[in-house]
Order: structure tokens, then sequence, then C-alpha cells
């Protein structure tokens, strides 16, 4: 498969620390468990990595250009409720919701875009500030506990797939979206859009000297990031239903998932493929630790060391830069 | 051409901790409206213990913060530390009088170390603060989730004052923290070290052409902010009267960079203090009572908070420095055509 | 009775990656002394200066300090022999005040803790040494004005027992009346016994203050002498006079000059005023003049970063009001800024994604055929990379330079703007950049060109406008005299 090449050249630059760790934990998980890799169990596992990936995509263009989310893990949970309440269990109302959804995490990535940029508060601030008012705001308007319910129709994406494949069994949705999106996430970096997004987050002065429309681009971003939490709500909300902690602390996992694959804070470097890879690389983490019968508890201390150790390895690996360039090309 | 990089700053009449005073005043008395309108006394006896009961936890958790802020960095672990420490002290105690002041000193310890290791992590490893308190608190989560099953320890009578005594209607707590932002801003004041926070977080390469050891300032920053979530662990202890993980939530760290980020101290370092951060968590508290004395839906508080925090940074951004250095030297303007 | 000299420099060499800047220079200064430092930008004068700093060590040579021999490797180690230095660029920190920026680090202590009464009192004694009634110690720099946060960096210079005072070109940002602040200053300086170090290339003040001159000239020392013993006329020349080789490639034959691109009329903004400007279609107009005399400022109000407030502007013909970037580009208009790292390029990025930086940008801009002429542009200016994907940070100054002259050819410019485009470049690629320049030429775009060298412009430029303190001095033809130019940009000459 040329993706598996492409994983392996890339693991050579500094970049490609996560996709090691990935291959070292995968390797790990099936030496514990040969059978994961087989069809239905691996299909299992991407299904419900999906909406980590694409909240990964998601975030890595907020960081890239500079910015954080941190709104995202409370825009996910109130999706869900949003979902619930208004669907109530009619098949009818399924596709009109999704659509109510839709905007809604557009109309949060825009204002969170807009007071960044246009009122220049910082975006830890101002997603922070999002963070109070959606987890409040739902609550309030649910009277504290989620109400109603998914309908059919809604959960599809979530829970099911192409049934009946060989091999492999089921092909769930949730994954042909995950490779859907993140295709799209990782074209969209190669557009002009993209470049100009990550050009700002390298220098924004010189971006905009270059008559790039910096806080536009830095405010889709934001966007980007809203549509990301409405995706994996309604795959979050198919797979594992409606419950009042959904989300809760998810932007920090997002976040971790991103920087693990060699995205800095700051923005600037770093591909999305990483990032995604990153959000695979916990997702595998999550079930290696299953797979070891490791203590639910001791969880949090493991995942808390890898963190420390990959940022510091590639901190490091940064700070003694490559050779300079030294051949002379003769013009073409 | 070059021009001196050093920013000016447009001159305002007031310092920015008198307006974040003048705002507690508006809120408060807004807020006093407010409720008799609805037909409550926000200064009642009840509802004043309450708005400072809010302050302490928050509060102890902020000062901490504060030092933390000042130096460019960042500390999201403190919840956890607070919840450690008050397993720590409870266990510590055992229901025994005699043993609180090893239990107190033991917490300050154990939290002055973890402060001490999220330093070294950003100092030396040069791993981003946001990344290396998260990943300490991650740590510190797993050991707290498989050591503790439950509530653990044992805390006297004697301690758990601490939680609950009051001098007519202000909480000992209360006093304990305002003892302790106190000490803070002497600490910023007058202490070189402290002094030395604001340069650290200011222009960390002037500090160090300055001869500062700006690695021995932050890393102190942050052993003293871990101090101060092991002194927010000490009240939660006195409160439940044994320790307890549960007590956690995510909101204590956000809370506490809410207040201090209120309190005019710049998330970019080099500017603020533990005077606007008490007032920061002071108007968090009022709002907090308001609501409870008006019987606004709980949930209303978060929304406001978030919009309160929002705006008051956004206003904070307007007074920021000007860029431009450079004199003007032809006053005459004109229209271009 | 001869004292030891508070400094002496003997024989110092420093080469930056193998290109010599300063050869075998000497420099003395006599305890309190007002020695100045002159040459031409890219003389050597500031890297000797950081040399005395601590910021560079040199590659021979010998610095003695009061005759103790004495060598730096870092700025702390200078402070404490006694060598202060005061750049261009304040390294104070807005937040704090007066008191406490000349303090800092060594604020004074009393059992222990900061003695905040005695550090007022000690600023405020120091501040009063100077001659200085309107600046309080307690006071937030970052809300004084560019003269008072000097003197702040001066007051700290001198509360820390210096010697010796460097202060680099200390007038280019203060208005006339601040630059009779610090002569009293640098007179109070004097009566203490402390010496100052006098980097400049403004002549009347060299005249006014000074006792001696070091003059430097292509990293070599020409002449010291004493104030008295020499006119400025002879000044010049000694700082410029020489044979004028002929480094340039000629105008390139086929090159004509058309019709007027870029026009200017009576521009002007708060830093700049009556500006008049033809460039026209084939032409290289050079701006010249020293430092602060305006000429970024023109540039970067016809990019519209500094927009002009007065006057008119017309861009082939069209009257334009350029108040962005965004608008410059759309007028055809490019910018080679004078800082290509904080403001040219996007380091972390490949030399493709920079190369296409202001195509991606700009919608009305981009276009297919365009992006495909990149790869041809970067070949045409022997571009040396290991490949397009290339990270811009790893090529050498010249190599980022040509990725950032391509990202604005890219966009077909009609008028291009250089600003100080040879900075920081060795001599070979330097030459590679001037043929560039000139057929930027042939090829009919309207090229203005800001260059400090004088000799640079004068080489390359069909025609020299000189500028003073905001204003046109003068213009001479291509080919004038470096003295001629330098008499107008100095103001002892106007048209």
């Amino acid at each position: 498969m040329t993706r598996v090449r492409d994983l392996i050249a890339k693991a050579t630059n500094p970049t490609g620390t996560v996709f090691i760790l990935l291959v070292l934990i995968l390797a790990g998980v099936f030496a514990m468990n040969p059978g994961f890799f087989e069809g239905p169990s691996l299909m299992a596992f991407l299904k419900q990595a999906a909406p980590l990936v694409i909240l990964a995509a998601g975030q890595y263009f907020v960081i890239v250009s500079g910015n954080f989310d941190l709104s995202v893990g409370a825009l996910v949970g109130a999706q869900v409720v949003i979902a619930a309440r208004l669907i109530d269990g009619e098949e009818s109302r399924t596709l009109p919701v999704i659509l109510v959804m839709i905007a809604f995490g557009i109309a949060v990535g825009l204002v969170n875009g807009l007071i960044t940029t246009v009122l220049k508060v910082q975006s830890f601030i101002t997603t922070l500030g999002m963070l109070l008012v959606l987890y409040g705001a739902i609550r309030l308007w649910t009277g504290g506990a989620p109400t109603g319910s998914l309908s059919e129709s809604f959960r599809t994406a979530g829970r099911f797939g192409i049934e009946g494949v060989p091999v492999l069994g089921q092909i769930p949705w949730a994954l042909l979206i995950m490779i859907g999106l993140g295709a799209g996430a990782i074209a969209l970096m190669r557009t002009r859009f993209g470049r100009i997004l990550m050009a700002s987050g390298d220098n924004e002065r010189a971006a905009s000297l270059s008559g790039a429309r910096v806080g536009t681009v830095r405010t889709a971003a934001f966007v980007l990031s809203g549509l990301s939490a409405t995706v994996a709500g309604i795959l979050i909300g198919g797979y594992a239903g409606v419950s009042a902690q959904v989300g809760d602390g998810l932007e920090f996992t997002v976040i971790t998932a991103v920087v693990l694959g060699g995205v800095v804070l700051g923005g600037g470097r770093g591909s999305v493929l990483a990032a995604m890879a990153g959000a695979l690389t916990i997702e595998a983490l999550f079930t290696l630790f299953n797979q070891m019968a490791l203590p639910a508890t001791l969880r949090p201390t493991v995942q808390g060391a890898i963190i420390i150790a990959a940022v510091a390895y590639a901190a490091g690996r940064r700070v003694r830069p490559a050779p300079a360039a030294t051949t002379t090309a003769t013009p073409s | 051409m070059r021009r001196p990089r050093i920013a000016t700053l447009g001159t305002t009449a007031l310092s920015s901790t008198a307006m974040i005073y003048l705002a507690l005043a508006g809120v408060l008395v807004l807020g006093a409206a407010a409720a008799a309108i609805d037909g409550g006394n926000l200064f009642a006896t009840a509802n004043l213990v309450d708005m400072l009961t809010r302050t302490s936890l928050t509060g102890f958790l902020a000062i901490g913060m504060t030092l933390v802020i000042l130096c460019r960095s960042l500390d999201l672990s403190v919840g956890y530390v607070a919840a450690l420490s008050s397993l720590v002290a409870a266990t510590t105690m055992d229901g025994q009088a005699a043993n609180v002041p090893t239990a107190i000193a033991l917490v300050l310890l154990v939290s002055g170390l973890i402060g001490a290791a999220n330093g070294a992590i950003v100092t030396f490893l040069g791993v981003n603060p946001f990344i290396a308190t998260l990943g300490t608190g991650l740590i510190l989560k797993g050991y707290l989730d498989t050591q503790y099953k439950g509530p653990a320890g044992d805390v006297p009578a004697v301690f758990q004052q601490f939680g609950y005594t009051r001098i007519a209607f202000i909480p000992v707590s209360t006093v304990v923290m305002l003892l302790v932002a106190a000490a803070a801003i002497w600490f910023l004041r007058s202490t070189r070290t402290g002094h030395h926070m604001y340069a650290v977080g200011g222009d960390v390469d002037v500090a160090r052409m300055s001869g500062i050891r700006t690695k021995r300032v932050l890393i102190t920053a942050h052993v003293l902010c871990g101090m101060c979530a092991g002194a927010a662990g000490l009240l939660l202890a006195a409160r439940f009267g044994t320790g307890s993980a549960e007590a956690y939530t995510n909101l204590y760290e956000l809370d506490a960079i809410a207040a201090v980020v209120l309190g005019g101290t710049l998330l970019l370092g080099g500017r603020g203090g533990v005077a606007g951060t008490v007032a920061g968590v002071a108007i968090l508290a009022v709002l907090d009572t308001v609501f409870n004395v008006m019987q606004i839906d709980p949930f209303a508080k978060d929304v406001l908070r978030g919009a309160v925090i929002i705006t008051a940074v956004a206003l904070y951004a307007r007074r920021q420095l000007d860029r431009t250095a450079r004199r003007p030297r032809f006053a005459l303007e004109g229209r271009l055509r | 009775m001869t004292t030891a000299p508070v400094l002496a420099m003997r024989g110092i060499d420093k080469a930056f990656l193998g290109v010599p800047v300063l050869s075998s220079v000497d420099l003395t200064v006599e305890p309190g002394q007002v020695h100045a430092l002159v040459g031409e930008n890219g003389a050597g004068k500031s890297t000797l200066m950081k040399i005395l700093a601590g910021v560079h060590t040199a590659d021979a040579g010998t610095v003695e300090l009061n005759g103790r021999a004495v060598s730096f490797t870092h700025p702390l180690q200078a402070q404490h022999a006694g060598v202060a230095s005061v750049f261009q660029e304040f390294n104070l920190l807005p937040e704090l005040t007066v008191a406490e920026n000349v303090h800092l680090g060594r604020e004074p202590r009393r059992r222990g803790l900061i003695d905040r009464r005695a550090m007022t009192e000690r600023t405020a004694a120091a501040l009063a040494d100077l001659g200085v009634e309107d600046l309080s110690p307690g006071a937030k720099v970052g809300t004084l004005s560019v003269a008072h946060q000097q003197i702040t960096e001066i007051a700290k210079a001198l509360s820390q027992g210096a010697d010796l005072i460097c202060m680099d070109e200390p007038t280019a940002a203060l208005a006339d009346a601040e630059v009779e602040l610090l002569y009293r200053l640098i007179g109070r300086l004097k009566e203490r016994g402390v010496s100052v170090l006098y980097v400049s290339h403004r002549l009347r003040e060299i005249f006014d203050l000074c006792d001696a001159i070091t003059v430097l000239k292509d990293g070599r020392l020409v002449t010291c002498v004493d104030t008295a013993d020499i006119t400025p006329d002879e000044l010049v020349t000694a700082m410029v006079g020489r044979r004028i080789e002929a480094q340039f490639s000629a105008r390139l034959s086929g090159t004509e000059t058309g019709e007027v691109r870029l026009e200017i009329r009576g521009g002007g903004n708060a830093w700049i005023d009556a500006i008049d400007l033809d460039v026209r279609a084939g032409e290289i107009v050079g701006l010249a003049g020293l430092q602060g005399s305006g000429r970024t400022e023109i540039a970067e109000a016809v990019f519209g970063i500094a927009p002009f407030t007065r006057g008119t502007l017309t861009v082939d013909g069209r009257p334009v009001r350029i108040s962005s970037p965004r608008k410059a580009i759309r007028a055809g208009i490019a910018l080679v800024t004078e800082d290509r790292k904080a403001q040219g390029l996007a380091l972390r990025q490949s030399v493709r994604s920079n190369a296409r930086m202001v195509l991606d940008a700009n919608a009305r801009v981009h276009s297919r055929r365009r992006l495909g002429r990149i790869p041809g542009l970067l070949s045409s200016l022997d571009l040396a990379m290991r490949g397009e994907d290339q990270e811009v940070r790893y090529l050498s100054g010249g190599n980022q330079q040509k990725v950032v002259v391509a990202k604005w050819l890219a966009a077909e410019p009609g008028v291009i703007v250089l600003d100080e485009p040879t900075r920081g470049i060795d001599v070979g690629a330097k030459h590679k950049l001037y043929s560039v320049i000139r057929s930027l030429a042939a090829e009919g775009l309207a090229v203005l060109l800001i260059a400090s060298e004088l000799i640079e412009v004068i080489g390359l430029a069909d025609r020299v406008v000189v500028l003073h303190d905001g204003r046109i001095a003068g213009e001479l033809p291509g080919g004038a005299t470096e003295q001629d130019v330098m008499a107008y940009a100095t103001g002892r000459r106007s048209a």
C-alpha cells in the first residue's frame, strides 16, 4: 500500500516521530493480541478512533495558524445534546437537525474566530470563554440533563457501515467519513488557503506583507474546527449515545494528539496527516492499555509520561537543525 | 530605518489594578441592586459568608497561578495537585490533632516538589508549559485513581475549623487566603526573585543579559504555584473532613486562570500582579453569589462567566502596548487626494 | 604622566562566514574623551562595537581596558569590566519603572530584601548627575518618549559604573530638541571622566561633540585624528573617497527607458514631506541618505504599510490610493523589505511555499501560468538549494534574498521597490543580485532602489535621489561621486 510506504518515508524527518511511535504501539498491540489485525477487529478500532482523528484534523488547522481551540470538547457535547433534544426520536427530523447542527458548528467557529482576530483576544481566552458559555448554555436549555433521544438514522453514521464485506466484515461509515475528511484536509492544506494558513502561523508579518488576509484565514480555521466537532459529535452520538459527560476534557486529548503529531503549539509547522496519526496513536495506546489489562486508573499516568517524553524528544531534535545546503544547483 | 524595539504604552489615567477594583465595586453595586429588585439582600450575612467562602479555594489556586503566568508560563496540573494534597493531608493527620503540623509540612513538600518537576520539564527539557503541566496532571491523575479508591484519611476537628470557622461573617479560610495573597504581593515586590519574575516574563533575553538566572526564577514560580495548590488541598481536606480525589474537576484550573486574567495579568507575562488576581477572584465569587441569591439557574452562571472573561480581556486588549515608537517629524496632516 | 587609555583595541580581525568585516583595526579611547567612530554603512562600525560589547568575539587582535587585557565571550563580562553599550534597540522592559530598569539584575538590597527607597534615590541621583530634571524614577518606561528611554539606558550604564559608554547612532530616533538634551548629557559624562564612543555618521554632531575621530572604511582603519585637525570635507573624503572600480556591469544594452510607471507628487506623512518622484519603465532610481532620512518611509508609503497622507500617487497612469499592502500588490507594486527574516520569509516553510506566497495570498494576482513560471524564475536567479522542498531557513543569506525576489517577480509587478537588497550578503552573491536588479530594469520594470552603501546606489542607479531629514535634498545622475551624494545626505548641501 502506498500509504504505508509514504508513512515510512516520512518517519525519517523530525515530525516523523509520531509514525514511529504509532508503529511501535501497534506492534505492541499485535504482540499482545495477533487477532487485533483481523478484519472485524481492525474495523471496530477504526470506527472508534474516527471521531478523535477528525477532531485532530480540525484542531490542526487552528494550531498551525498559531491559535488554540479549547472549546471543541464542549461543542461536541453540545451538538450531541442538541441532536437528541431536537430529534426526540422522530426519524423525519434527522436531516433538518443535522443541518441545524452544521450551522451551529459554523457559527461557534465564526464567533471564536472573530473574537480572536477582530477583538484581538487571545484564542486561549476566547475559546476558554466559549467553553464555559457552551457548557452553561446547553445545560440551561435542557435543564441540566440531556433530554430526548437520537433517531436510528442519526445513529447510522456512528454505528453502522457497509455490511457483509469479505474479510473485513463491516466497513464502518465512520471509517469512510474519516478517510474522506482526512483526504479533504490533506488536499486543503495543499491549496492556496492551506499554504497561507501555515505561512500566517510561521511569520504573520511576512504573510500580511505578502498581501495575505491573515485574520480571515485564521477565522476560517476556527470554522473548520467547529465543523470537525460537529461531525465528531454525530459519530460519537451514534456510537455511544447521549450522556451528560460527552466531550468533557476532550479538547485536551485532541490538542495532545496534534502535538504528538509534531505540530508545534505556536504554528507554522507540521502536517495534518501527522496530526491525524497522532490521534490514531493515542487511540492505539488506549487499545494497548486494554490488551495489557492495564488498570484503568494507571492509564492517565502512562499517557502523561508518553506525551512529555514525545514532546521533549521533538524539542531536543529541533534544537539541532539539519545541515545547511552546500550544493549549487546548476540551472536547468 | 531601525527603530527602538521597545514599545510605547499609551498614557493611562488609572492603573489596571485600580480599574479592576472599580469593576469589582461596580459588580457589587449592580449585583446588590439586581438582588434587591428580586427581593433579596446581597449583604445578608449568609450571602456574605457564601461569597467569601467561594473566594478561598479559587483564591489559593489563582495566587500561585499568577506567579507562573507572570513568568509567561502556565500550570494546568494545579487541580490534581490540590486533590493529591487533600489526600496526603487527611491520611497523614489520621484523626490526630498532633499530626496536623507534620501533615501541613508534608503537603507543602510534596506539592512543592511537583511544582519543581513542572519547572524542570519546562526549563530543562524545553517542553511547552501547556503540554508539560497537562502531562504531569495526567500522571498525578493516574496515581490518584490507582492509590485511592475513594475518600481516605481522617481530618481531626481541630483542623476542620480551617474549613468552617468564621470571624463574624469572614471565614478563616478567606483570611488565610488573603494573608497568602499579601505574602505573595510582598514577595513580588520585595524579593529579588519575585521582582525578576516580571523581567523573565517581560523579555527573557533582556533578563538574561542583565545577569538574571532565568531558569531559577521560573522554577521558583512553579514551586510556589505547586505549594499554593497544596494549600488549596489543605482547605479541601478541612472542608470535607477527609481527602478526596473526586473533588477534582476540570474547572479548577480554568477558574484560576480566568481569575488571573480577569485581574489584569497578561497571559504573555511581564505585567500584572496578585492584587488584581484577588479582585478577579472576588468578582467571580460575587457573580456566583448574586446568581444564587436570585436563584438563577446555576448554568446561566457559566454562560455569564465565559462572557465576562472574554469581554474583560477584550477591553484590556484595547489598552495594550502601542507598537509605534517613531517620532512624527511633520505634524501637519492633509488629505490624500 | 600618561595614564593608560580607557580602551585600546589593536589589530582586530573579524570575519563572518569567511567574509572579512574587520581587518587589523585599531581603536584607542582616552579617559574622559568623546570619541567618534565613523564610516559609511558596511564599514564595520557596528561589528567593532559589538565586539566591544561582548556580543561577538574577535578572530584576532587584543583589547585592553585601562591597561588590562580582556577578552569577552558574553555581554555580562563586558558590563562587569566597565563597558556599557546603548544600542538602537533598547534593552529595556516597558512594564518596569525607570529605577527598576536602571538597576535590573543589580537591585540594591537591605537585609536580603530589595531596598526600593535606595533604588529610587540612586536613580534620582544618577539622573541629577546627568542634568536631567524632567524624568521621574517611578515612571513606567513604556510610557516614556524615545529620548527618555535613551536617558534611562544611559543612566543604567552609568549606574553600572561604566568607564566607557558606547552609543550606536544615538540620535537616529531623536527630534532636534532632544538632540540638545543628549549633548548636555554627554557633556556631563565627560565631566565625570566617563569616556564615550560615539558611533555615527552625522557630521554636525561629530564636530559639535567629539574630541577625536576614528574613520573606518571597508573594514579597515583609515585614520584617527583629533577633531580640531580635520575639516568636514576632509572627513567625508576619508569616509568614502575611493577609486570607483567598475564593479557594476554597465546598463544592459537594449534597456530603454519608457513611460513613467510610478509618479509621486507632494507625497508626505508624519515622517516625510514634499516628495516628488518619477520612476520610468526600465529605469533604476536610487534613494540615498543616512539612516533616518526617510528612505524606508517612502518605500513603506508606496507599499501601503504607512501610507501617504498628503499628495498623489499614480501607477501606470492611473491615480491610486494605496492604503494597504494588498492594494499595493493589486496595483502592481512589489516591496522587497529590509529585513528578510522578519518580514520577507516564512523561515520554516519550503522554498516553493515562500516563492508562491504572493500568488497564494492574492486571488487577483494568482494564475496557473504565473505559478508555472516559478521554477524558471528560481533557476534564472541561480538559486543554490537542495530542491524546492528545502526549508528556507537553511539557505544562505544571499539565497534567501533570491527567494524573496522570486516571490515578488512571480506576481509580475510593474514597480519594484528594493529596500537594502544586499544587506548581510557576501560579495559573490551581491554581484549576482546586482545583475538581477539590472535585468529587472531591462524587462521594463520601474525599479526604486534603497541602499546604504553609496557605492551600490551610485553604481546601479540611473539617477540618485538624496534624502535628508525626511525631504529630498537633491538629485544626482548615476555615477556621481560619493562625496557629492554624502554632501547632500549630511545636509551640507541642498538643492
